[in-house]
């Protein structure tokens, strides 16, 4: 089929499908589905959206079909998401095993592990949540101590993850474990798969300056996870680590560009602007045209590193520029969101829903330059790689 | 739209740099600035740009020209960045040639598009009166006398003015609306006094009192001369906004090899992380610059409809990286930076130069506020 075939019937399919109540903005984080075994629907409309779209295999379109995907080309995906932007379809289903553990099963995982866990990624049926960090290993991940040892076919986990999003909510966690204890640092540890069920996990939220807790403290006390469940091999959880890294932060920075938040509507709704429509503090208005240009900047360079990895350039080490300067370009869009909306951005509770979520949203992104690598690692990682700046 | 070169661009871009680097280098530009050249570029040099085919690029096949489009030019003003290697390019075969491509009659074209092409003239265009670029400030008037025109007005600072043969200006016609008249510098009434600037450029500011032109000096080829004018300013626009790119990424990569060779303490002084993230934001910066002048220059080509935001966005933004990856090469060179023998600083200068001209980053950003209706 040609793309503009396809663009076409995607468009007429679209247009059929897509419930009126997905055609608007989400209201704020609560708002978004997630799926998972004990999800709840906001709505029917959102429900039905899951539904059709997962049928089609259109909430991972461009996975093969036989793990629930839709088996469609890069451009026939890009031109889906086209599609949906130019309605302003919302996306059916935001999940941590979309954006992460299914490009590293489909890479790492063996097929009995993509059988059986991509479908239901696919269909919003189980949530998934990372464990990556722990106390003590921020930055310095290599450096995580949890640890699974060998008894029979079954590892014994032992050990402490912070910063779980949303572990509270999960099914089930992928986890980094150090399986072999005399290993050097990168090579000791194991990518193990984890039902949040089996006794000896347990969670606990830590509550945020925004007021709210998507992060967790995730503990295991002899917790048992059989060997099966380790992806790829042994000793080789580094490796994927790394590869879903550069997922996590693609989607990190897909946040960056969301057209959700907008200062130029932020004054309209504070009643800041003049009589032609303009930002009526002159200053405000330059700091918000120049947040445009980075952010139209931004953009193509978005689609120029897309355009290089199809000719098979490789993302490689851009993806930590593009994980740096969208962070970065997202605070400030909130900074100036806020500055915009003045004193009714300050309000942190009131009779409507979304009430409060302004400055909650603000607060939230001054995690963007932290989780997933800070920025100053993502510089490290610049100067080495790509500029190959000697070490000290 | 594709973000990356085809196969003949790849081939300009290479053959550009081969033959830049070799025949117009930073020392040649020297040489012209130390001989104090009266025009400010080699006349050997435009003469093979035109040889090569760069004179035409904008030109179509009709009147002699390749016809490559503005993301070519774009290209080849990249390269010459790098290079520091100064010519009539962007008056001459970038912002005349569109101008007569756009607006000119039949006649006019034929007349001046095939010595564009040959590299025998060299034409200014001249838009500002005033020290920061605005071409809604336009004072000179073009109003009509018998079959003719009168000109009169000042223009300042137009590019490569000082060697013009002609200079095309912005004028305003009897209603007030813009107009384009191609006037002879050598006509009774023009005077020209040449400027020299601190990137060591020649431009001229023009003066003309009550010149007496022909009728066929008005370029009004164009059912909508105001549509006309922007589009040639937002061709000038990515243009040299690609210029300041090709400035960026040189300066960038003498600074990168300097710091990595230079040391202190008995280390390079790359291995300091102070310096360290300094340039992987700097590189960062230089990223997002070339995306957005990419972007700029292929919708020129492919959807001029939707070109001024990214014309405003993308010379805004070249404007400021290239004056930014400018003076951190100076600071990263430290003491030497400053020194004349040392290139970095003439650089320095061409990314202020070539950032004022056509609009800075303040003037872009107040555009692209415009552009988006807030």
């Amino acid at each position: 089929m040609s793309l503009e075939t396809f663009r076409k019937e995607t468009r007429d399919w679209l247009e059929a499908n897509c419930p009126p109540g997905m055609r608007v903005p989400a209201k704020g984080e609560a708002d978004i589905c997630w799926g998972g075994r004990n999800w709840t629907f906001a709505s029917d409309d959102q429900r039905i959206w899951l539904e059709r779209m997962a049928e089609r295999g259109w909430t991972v379109p461009t996975w093969p079909k036989e793990y629930g995907g839709g088996g469609l080309t890069k451009e026939e995906g890009f031109v889906l998401k086209e599609e949906m932007k130019a309605m302003k379809a919302r996306s059916p289903l935001d999940s941590f095993g979309i954006w992460m553990l299914g490009p590293a099963l489909l890479k790492y995982g063996s097929e009995e592990q993509k059988r059986e866990h991509l479908p239901k990624i696919a269909r919003g049926e189980i949530r998934w949540c990372q464990g990556y960090s722990e106390p003590g290993a921020g930055s310095d991940l290599a450096s995580l101590r949890t640890k699974g040892v060998l008894d029979g076919d079954e590892y014994v986990i032992n050990g402490q993850k912070v910063w779980t999003s949303y572990a509270d909510k999960s099914d089930w966690i992928f986890a980094l474990v150090r399986t072999e204890a005399d290993a050097p640092k990168h090579l000791g540890i194991s990518f193990i798969l984890i039902d949040m069920d089996t006794p000896g996990v347990s969670t606990k939220p830590i509550k945020l300056i925004s007021g709210k807790s998507p992060f967790c403290e995730t503990f295991f006390d002899d917790a048992r996870a059989p060997v099966s469940n380790v992806v790829g091999k042994p000793g080789q959880g580094w490796d994927i680590a790394k590869y879903l890294l550069s997922h996590e932060r693609a989607g990190i920075v897909s946040d960056a560009v969301s057209g959700g938040l907008n200062p130029v509507g932020a004054a309209h709704l504070a009643g800041e602007v003049d009589e032609k429509g303009r930002i009526a503090d002159p200053i405000l208005r330059g700091d918000v045209a120049r947040l445009t240009i980075d952010a139209l900047a931004f953009e193509a360079t978005l689609r120029r590193v897309k355009d290089e990895a199809d000719k098979g350039e490789g993302v490689g080490a851009k993806a930590s520029i593009l994980k740096y300067v969208g962070t970065e370009l997202n605070k400030r869009r909130h900074e100036l969101n806020m500055s915009a909306l003045g004193s009714d951005g300050l309000l942190w509770e009131g009779e409507k829903e979304e009430d409060g979520e302004a400055a909650r949203s603000w607060l939230r992104s001054r995690a963007n330059s932290i989780e997933g690598g800070t920025s100053e690692i993502q510089l490290n990682i610049v100067a080495k790689r790509v500029l190959e700046l000697p070490g000290t | 739209m594709s973000f990356v070169l085809n196969d003949e661009e790849q081939m300009l871009r290479d053959s550009a740099r081969s033959f830049l680097s070799e025949t117009a280098p930073v020392t040649a530009f020297r040489k012209l600035r130390d001989e104090n050249n009266p025009d400010g570029f080699s006349r050997d040099l435009w003469s093979s740009m035109a040889e090569m085919g760069w004179t035409g690029i904008l030109v179509e096949e009709d009147h002699g020209g390749a016809d490559f489009g503005v993301f070519a030019a774009g290209l080849l003003l990249q390269e010459m960045g790098r290079t520091l290697t100064p010519s009539p390019f962007l008056s001459t075969a970038v912002l005349a040639a569109t101008a007569l491509r756009v607006a000119g009659s039949d006649a006019q074209k034929a007349k001046w598009l095939p010595k564009i092409v040959s590299g025998e003239t060299v034409i200014g265009f001249a838009v500002d009166e005033r020290a920061r670029h605005n071409p809604d400030s336009i004072n000179t008037t073009a109003k009509k006398q018998g079959n003719g025109l009168v000109l009169n007005g000042t223009k300042r600072f137009v590019a490569n003015g000082a060697a013009a043969d002609a200079v095309i200006v912005v004028a305003r016609n009897e209603d007030g609306a813009p107009c384009l008249v191609l006037v002879d510098c050598n006509q009774k009434g023009v005077t020209r006094k040449a400027r020299r600037t601190v990137d060591s450029h020649l431009p001229a500011d023009f003066t003309f009192e009550d010149v007496a032109l022909d009728g066929d000096a008005l370029l009004d080829g164009a059912d909508n001369t105001e549509g006309a004018l922007k589009h040639i300013l937002d061709v000038g626009r990515a243009c040299v906004a690609a210029e300041s790119l090709g400035v960026a990424e040189q300066a960038f990569d003498v600074t990168i090899d300097y710091i990595k060779e230079r040391e202190q303490f008995g280390v390079p002084i790359a291995s300091f992380q102070g310096l360290q993230h300094r340039a992987a934001h700097l590189l960062s910066e230089i990223e997002m610059a070339r995306s957005i002048v990419m972007k700029a220059l292929r919708t020129l080509d492919e959807t001029p409809s939707q070109a001024p935001i990214w014309a405003a966005a993308a010379k805004a933004k070249a404007t400021a990286v290239s004056r930014l990856a400018t003076s951190e090469g100076i600071q990263m060179f430290g003491g030497v930076g400053m020194t004349d023998e040392y290139d970095i600083g003439l650089y320095y200068k061409r990314a202020q130069a070539a950032g004022e001209f056509l609009g800075d980053d303040a003037w872009g950003a107040g555009q692209v506020a415009k552009l988006s209706g807030y």
